[in-house]
């Protein structure tokens, strides 16, 4: 079966997407890659795929993320060039977590100790505030 | 190896993670996949035909809005296939699939009623959230079967 994989590079990832583009140029895999700004967008069948994967997660292990994606490279449906531009509507989540990925790629490269986070602030709870009215009432 | 089932279920973060970690993330674009690349092209473009907002009544009423519906013929199957879950707070930059509350909400509700191992989590926001946004994940993933 054929599977479509976004590779999406980590902002402070010294791998380039070209980078990523070459390497699978440059191996014994029968897919298609189309480069993008934020990455590559790898098709083919599912083992050479995930065999692919392996390889390129290899260049920088914490700084490459890999998602599945729907449609084939390139189809019409989704292709900005034959739809008159406009980011497709999955772009603006890629681009919304893309944000994260240094902070991701860094806590995953970090072997230390994990800090405790203080707890958000919760609101009330009803039966302490019924207790609270009973309170100033009685 | 488990299935688990990732909230934004179009998160490249999260199921990237799942993934990593040896278990098979259970995302939309896979439901997707097999309905836009199928042989038979039966409603063009997105091949989305009168038969998915009736799958959806298997997870929603009748009156439900049908773009509810029709989402749900693509995630409740996902649904039901899992055997944990990851939820991350609604981030509010939701698009597309997942880009509808009502059906996020019952999304929510179905895995938690399911009764399976559930993650919850909210993005982090810093470098020290980071890193226990990522040891949790890989805790929970670890005890896993």
């Amino acid at each position: 079966m054929l599977v479509t994989k976004y590779v999406i590079t980590s902002s402070e990832s010294n791998i380039l997407p070209s980078d990523i583009a070459m390497k699978i140029y440059g191996s014994k895999y029968d897919v298609t890659v189309k480069e993008t700004c934020f990455g590559v967008v790898i098709n083919g069948e599912e083992d050479a795929i995930n065999a692919l994967i392996k390889e390129i997660r290899a260049l920088d292990p914490a700084g490459i993320f890999i998602k599945d994606r729907g449609f084939p490279p390139g189809d019409p449906r989704r292709c900005r060039g034959r739809r008159g531009g406009g980011a497709r509507p999955g772009f603006y989540m890629i681009e919304a977590e893309s944000k994260m990925l240094p902070m991701i790629t860094r806590a995953m490269a970090s072997e230390g100790e994990v800090l405790a986070i203080a707890e958000k602030k919760k609101p009330l709870a009803i039966k302490r505030l019924e207790e609270i009215i009973h309170e100033d009432l009685s | 190896m488990a299935k688990v089932i990732v909230y934004p279920p179009t998160s490249m973060i999260l199921s990237d993670l799942v993934e990593r970690m040896g278990h098979k993330a259970l995302v939309v674009p896979q439901a997707v996949r097999n309905l836009v690349t199928a042989n038979e092209i039966d409603s063009p473009p997105l091949n989305v035909t009168p038969e998915e907002p009736k799958k959806g009544l298997r997870y929603a009423a009748v009156d439900v809005p049908s773009g509810v519906r029709g989402r749900m013929s693509l995630i409740g199957p996902i649904i039901e296939e899992a055997e944990a879950a990851i939820i991350v707070g609604d981030p509010g930059w939701l698009t597309g699939c997942a880009g509808c509350s009502r059906t996020n909400e019952l999304v929510r509700l179905l895995i938690r009623t399911k009764g399976i191992p559930v993650l919850d989590l909210s993005y982090p926001t810093n470098d020290p959230e980071a890193r226990a946004f990522v040891q949790k994940i890989k805790t929970f993933l670890e005890g896993l079967k």
